[in-house]
C-alpha cells in the first residue's frame, strides 16, 4: 500500500510541477502583486500594501474606454452569434444533400490564425486614399457612401470587430449545436408529428427544451470568451489599441504588462482581477437565470 | 372507423451503395380492418411490421399500393392530417413537461375552427387520464413515473384527441413481465372502452394471441395469415406460422407419408386418407401427446418436468427436427419414468402436416 | 377535408422552406469563404497590379508569384515559420507525455490523497489564463528566459481540461482488463502503454490535434515573451511583417505570408476533418 502510494504521486509529479509552477503560484501571486503599491519590477521593491492599484485602475480612462469596448462587444457579440449559430444549426439539420460539405466549410475559421484572417479582414474593410476596399465597394452596389472601418468612426469600428468577432466564434457554437441537435430523439418529431404540431411549436416547445443544456452552455461559455476578447481586435487594429479606442480588458492588462506603457505589474494584476471578478459575476447570474429555464434530463 | 389497405408495397433503397437492389419492407400487403377491432402486427424482427404501422401513420409514404380510412384514400396525406394516434416503443413522452402538459399537447395543436378553449382542452386531458387510471399523477415529469405509468400517459397522449385510428408499436416490449400481464388487459379494456380500431405490433405471439381480435402474421415483408387468434392457431397455413405460435412451440418432426398412411421413423401414427406419398414436415403441438402403453408413437425419455397444473415431458425421438420434443401432459395422468421409454397415441386435431418442400400445409383430415 | 389541397400546400411549403434554407446556408458559405478567397487573390496580385486598382476587381488575369518569394526573402517568414513547428512539436509533445501519466494516475491508480488531489485539480479548470499569465511573465523574466524557447514552452505545456477529457476516457476501460493484466503480473507502466493507450488513441489523438491548433494560432504568449524576431511565432511574425515589414505597405506580399501560415493548418484540418470536428464536439459538450 505504501509503494502503490508513492507510485501514484509518481505518475502525477510531472503534472504538478507544471500546475504547480505556472498556475497555481502565479494564481496567489497576483492577488499579492495587485495589493503591493509602487512595486517596481527591476528593483521588485514596494512601497506598502492597499487597494491604490485598484483604484488607479477604476480611474485609468484608457481602462475605462476599454471596459466600454468589452461590454459593448460582449452585449453584441454574444446573443448574436448564438442566434445565428442556432439559425444555421436548425437549417443544417433539416437538410441532407451536401450537410457535410457545409459543416465542413463553417467550421474552417477554426482551424485558421486569429492574426492572419484578421489581417485580410482589416484589408477587406479598410478605406485608403489608394483603395475603397471591398466591402466599401459592396456598399456603393447597394448605393451606399463609403465608411473607413479601420481608422474611421467608433461604431464603424465596433462593428468590424464585433463582425470579426462573430466569424471566430461562429464554428464552436454551430458545431455544438449541430450534434445538440442531432441527439434529440427522432421519436419526439414523429409523435409532434403525429399530432400535426406546427413547425414553429415544435421548435419551441420541443426543439428548444431538449438543446436548452446546450445552449446555455454556449452561451456560459460564450460570455467568458468574449470578455477576454483581445486578438481579434489587435488582428484588425494593429497593436496600439488604446491609439485606436478599441482596446479591450485583457488588452489593457498586457498593455499594463508590457509594450509602450508597460512594466506595471501590480496594475495589470488589478485589471486583471478585476476582470476575473466581473466574468465570475456575470456567470453567476448566468447560472441563476438558467434554473429557471433550462431543462436537464 | 374501417381501414382498407389495398396492395401496400413499400421498398427501402439499399444500404449497401454498391448493391441496386431496394429491399422490400411491405409487400403486396391487402387487408381490410373492421371498424371497432384489436388487430396485432406480429412477427419476427424485420417482418416489415412497424414498416406497415409507420405507412398507416403517415411517417412513411409507400412505394406503391392505397391505404383508405373508411372511404378516404389518405395515402398521401401527411401524418399531421390523418388523426392517427401513435403510441411509440419508448414512449416518445416530452421529458421537459409533465403529465398534463404532455396530454394537452396535441389539443393545443388544433387550429381554425377545430380550436378548443383552455377549459375544454383540460377536461378532455383529464377525461384521458382517469380512462388510463393515472388522474393521479398529472403532475409529475416522466421520468419520475415507472414504466407502465409511463406507457398509460403515451396512451392518455394518443387518445385525448379522439383518433380515427389508434396505433401501438411494441407497446408491452419495454415493460417488466408482470406489468405485461397487466397492461394487456387494461389496452384491451381501453380499446373496447373507446370502440376505436387499434393496431398494435408486437414480436411476442403471446401477446398478440391474448388480446386482438385477428392477427396479421408477417415474414419478410410478406403476410403469411390473417384470422381470430384461435383459428390461425389450430389452422396455420404453413410450417412458418406453426412455428412462430404457440408457447410451448411446436414440435417439428419429419415424416413421411405412404400408403395413405403418416410415419413418423418408421412408426405409422395416423392415417392421412386422400394424401400422395411423399416426404413431409410434421407438427405436433405439445397439447397433442396422449402417454398411453401401447401409443404409436415411441419416444426416448430424457426427463419429466412438474409445472402444477401440468407436466411437461421431455424426449427425443430420432425423426424430430429439435434436440427435444416437448409434451405437455395434465398432471394426474401417470408417466412411467422407469423404463427410459414412453409411448403416446397422438390427437389427430394437434398433428399438422407440411409439405417438405414448400412448408405450405397439406389439406388433410387425420385421424 | 379536401385532402388534394392538403398535400399540394404541404409539397409547396416544403420546397420554399427547402429554397430559403440553402439559400442562408450558401450565404454564410460564401462569408466564411470569401476571406480566404480574397487572400488567395490578392497574394498572386502584383504589387503594382494591386495598388492601381482604387476599385478592388475580383479575379486577376495575370497571376504572380513573386509575392511568394518576397515573403520569404524581404522578411524571415521561414524563420518563423520553423520557430513555430518547433514550438508546437516540443509543446505538444511534452503535453501528451505529462497528460497520459497524470490520467492514468487519477483514473487507475489508486493511492491516499487522490480524490483530494482530484477535487482541487477539477477547481483549477475555472482559473482563467488572463490571470496567472501576469506572474509567469515576471518569473519568466527574472529566470532571464525571455527570448528562448524553454520561456515559450513551458508555461505552454499542461491543460488541466486535456488531462480531464482523457482521465474521463481511461476510466471508461473497464477494470476488468486491470485485474487480468495484474494477475498476468503486467507492470502499471506497461499496461498504460500495452493497453491504456491503444485503447484511448481516438482521444489522444484528439488532444493532440487540438494542441497543435492551439499552439499553431498562439499569440499573447510568445508576444509577450519575445521581442527578438529570431524567436517569433507565426502570429507573432504576422503582426511584425503588418507593422514594419517589407519596408512599405505591401499588401500582396503580407496576403502570401498569411496564406503560407495558414496553409499547414488547412491542410490538416482537410485531412483530419472528420476526426477535428468530432473531437472538439467532444471536448467542447463534456467540458
Amino acid at each position: 500500500m505504501e509503494r502503490q502510494s508513492y507510485k501514484g504521486w509518481l505518475y502525477l509529479l510531472p503534472a504538478m510541477l507544471f500546475l504547480g509552477a505556472f498556475l497555481v503560484y502565479p494564481l496567489i501571486d497576483v492577488f499579492i502583486y495587485s495589493f503591493e503599491e509602487g512595486y517596481n519590477s527591476a528593483s521588485q521593491t514596494y512601497f506598502g500594501v492597499g487597494g491604490y492599484n485598484y483604484s488607479y485602475v477604476l480611474h485609468d480612462p484608457y481602462f475605462l474606454q476599454a471596459l466600454k469596448n468589452t461590454f459593448i462587444l460582449v452585449v453584441i457579440t454574444v446573443p448574436l452569434s448564438t442566434l445565428i449559430a442556432l439559425l444555421i444549426s436548425v437549417g443544417l439539420s433539416s437538410i441532407e444533400k451536401l450537410r457535410s460539405l457545409y459543416q465542413t466549410v463553417y467550421f474552417l475559421p477554426y482551424v485558421t490564425n486569429t492574426l492572419a484572417v484578421g489581417l485580410v479582414f482589416m484589408i477587406l474593410f479598410r478605406k485608403t486614399p489608394y483603395t475603397d476596399g471591398f466591402v466599401n465597394l459592396v456598399i456603393s452596389w447597394f448605393g451606399g457612401k463609403s465608411v473607413d472601418f479601420i481608422d474611421g468612426p467608433y461604431w464603424a469600428k465596433m462593428f468590424v470587430l464585433s463582425f470579426y468577432t462573430i466569424w471566430v466564434v461562429l464554428p464552436f457554437k454551430i458545431l455544438i449545436l449541430t450534434s445538440a441537435l442531432a441527439s434529440v430523439r427522432q421519436d419526439y418529431y414523429n409523435a409532434a408529428k403525429i399530432d400535426g404540431t406546427s413547425k414553429l411549436r415544435v421548435f419551441t416547445r420541443i426543439t428548444l427544451p431538449m438543446i436548452s443544456p446546450t445552449l446555455f452552455y454556449l452561451i456560459i461559455t460564450g460570455f467568458i470568451g468574449a470578455f477576454k476578447a483581445y486578438s481579434d481586435a489587435v488582428a484588425l487594429f494593429g497593436t496600439d489599441l488604446n491609439a485606436a479606442q478599441m482596446n479591450t480588458i485583457v488588452g489593457y492588462v498586457y498593455d499594463m504588462l508590457y509594450g509602450n506603457g508597460g512594466g506595471y505589474p501590480s496594475y495589470a494584476s488589478a485589471a486583471a482581477i478585476l476582470l476575473f471578478a466581473i466574468v465570475l459575476t456575470i456567470t453567476c447570474i448566468n447560472l441563476l437565470v438558467s434554473k429557471k429555464y433550462v431543462h436537464y434530463e | 372507423m374501417k381501414v382498407v389497405l389495398q396492395n401496400l408495397t413499400k421498398k427501402f433503397p439499399s444500404r449497401n451503395k454498391k448493391e441496386k437492389t431496394d429491399v422490400v419492407a411491405v409487400s403486396d400487403f391487402t387487408f381490410e380492418i373492421p371498424d371497432g377491432k384489436l388487430i396485432g402486427l406480429l412477427g419476427p424482427s424485420g417482418c416489415g411490421k412497424s414498416t406497415t404501422l409507420n405507412l398507416l401513420s403517415g411517417l412513411l409514404k409507400p412505394t406503391s399500393g392505397r391505404i383508405f380510412f373508411g372511404d378516404d384514400d389518405v395515402t398521401d396525406l401527411p401524418a399531421e392530417h390523418r388523426g392517427v394516434g401513435l403510441v411509440f416503443q419508448n414512449y416518445a413522452l416530452y421529458p421537459h413537461l409533465t403529465v398534463l402538459q404532455n396530454i394537452l399537447f396535441p389539443l393545443q395543436n388544433l387550429k381554425g375552427d377545430k380550436k378548443l378553449s383552455k377549459p375544454v382542452m383540460l377536461e378532455k386531458a383529464k377525461e384521458a387520464a382517469r380512462l388510463v387510471q393515472i388522474d393521479g399523477l398529472l403532475d409529475r415529469k416522466p421520468n419520475e413515473l415507472s414504466g407502465g405509468q409511463q406507457q398509460r400517459v403515451a396512451i392518455a397522449r394518443a387518445l385525448v384527441k379522439m383518433p380515427r385510428i389508434l396505433l401501438l408499436d411494441e407497446p408491452l416490449s419495454n415493460l417488466d413481465a408482470r406489468l405485461r400481464l397487466q397492461t394487456r388487459e387494461e389496452i384491451r379494456r381501453i380499446q373496447h372502452q373507446t370502440g376505436i380500431t387499434t393496431v398494435f405490433v408486437t414480436h411476442d405471439q403471446d401477446e398478440a394471441m391474448s388480446i386482438s381480435d385477428l392477427i396479421v402474421v408477417m415474414k419478410e415483408g410478406v403476410v403469411q395469415q390473417i384470422g381470430k387468434p384461435q383459428e390461425v392457431y389450430d389452422d396455420p397455413k404453413n410450417l412458418f406460422v406453426a412455428k412462430f405460435l404457440g408457447t410451448p412451440p411446436i414440435n417439428v418432426l419429419e415424416g413421411r407419408v405412404k400408403g395413405e398412411k403418416l410415419y413418423l421413423g418408421d412408426q405409422a401414427v395416423l392415417s392421412a386418407p386422400g394424401l400422395a406419398d411423399q416426404a413431409v414436415t410434421v407438427g405436433i403441438r405439445p397439447e397433442g401427446f396422449l402417454p398411453q402403453a401401447d401409443g404409436p408413437l415411441t419416444c426416448a425419455l430424457s426427463r419429466v418436468e412438474v409445472m402444477g397444473r401440468d407436466v411437461s415431458v421431455v424426449c427425443t425421438h430420432p425423426a424430430s427436427q429439435n434436440p427435444v420434443i416437448r409434451a405437455i401432459i395434465s398432471a394426474e395422468t401417470n408417466v412411467p419414468t422407469n423404463t427410459g421409454s414412453v409411448s403416446f397415441r397422438l390427437k389427430p386435431e394437434k398433428v399438422l402436416v407440411f409439405s417438405g418442400e414448400s412448408g405450405e400445409r397439406l389439406p388433410v383430415t387425420l385421424a | 377535408m379536401n385532402y388534394d389541397s392538403i398535400e399540394k400546400s404541404a409539397r409547396i411549403r416544403r420546397r420554399v422552406t427547402r429554397v430559403i434554407v440553402y439559400t442562408l446556408l450558401t450565404f454564410w458559405a460564401v462569408m466564411v469563404l470569401f476571406p480566404f478567397y480574397w487572400m488567395l487573390l490578392t497574394s498572386v496580385k502584383s504589387y503594382s497590379a494591386y495598388s492601381s486598382e482604387f476599385v478592388p476587381k475580383l479575379y486577376t488575369l495575370s497571376p504572380t508569384l513573386q509575392n511568394y518569394r518576397d515573403a520569404f526573402t524581404a522578411v524571415p517568414l521561414a524563420q518563423y515559420f520553423v520557430n513555430t513547428v518547433i514550438f508546437t512539436v516540443v509543446t505538444t509533445a511534452l503535453m501528451v507525455f505529462v497528460t497520459v501519466l497524470a490520467a492514468f494516475g487519477f483514473a487507475r491508480l489508486n493511492f491516499k490523497g487522490k480524490d483530494l488531489a482530484f477535487t482541487i485539480f477539477l477547481s483549477l479548470m475555472m482559473i482563467p489564463n488572463e490571470l496567472v499569465i501576469i506572474t509567469n511573465f515576471v518569473t519568466v523574466t527574472n529566470l532571464d528566459l525571455r527570448n528562448t524557447f524553454l520561456g515559450l514552452i513551458l508555461p505552454s505545456v499542461t491543460s488541466v481540461f486535456y488531462i480531464y477529457l482523457l482521465r474521463e476516457n481511461f476510466a471508461q476501460v473497464p477494470d476488468e482488463l486491470y485485474y487480468a493484466a495484474k494477475v498476468d503480473g503486467t507492470s502499471d507502466f506497461k499496461y498504460l502503454f500495452k493497453v491504456m493507450i491503444p485503447i484511448c488513441r481516438p482521444t489522444i489523438i484528439t488532444i493532440t490535434i487540438l494542441k497543435v491548433i492551439e499552439c499553431w494560432n498562439s499569440y499573447v504568449w510568445p508576444r509577450l515573451i519575445t521581442d527578438d524576431q529570431a524567436y517569433f511565432l507565426v502570429s507573432n511574425g504576422i503582426q511584425e511583417i503588418r507593422e514594419n515589414g517589407f519596408g512599405r505597405e505591401n499588401i500582396p506580399a503580407m496576403m502570401a505570408a498569411v496564406v503560407v501560415i495558414s496553409v499547414p493548418l488547412i491542410v490538416l484540418f482537410l485531412i483530419f476533418h472528420k476526426k477535428i470536428m468530432a473531437g472538439v464536439a467532444r471536448g467542447g459538450t463534456k467540458g
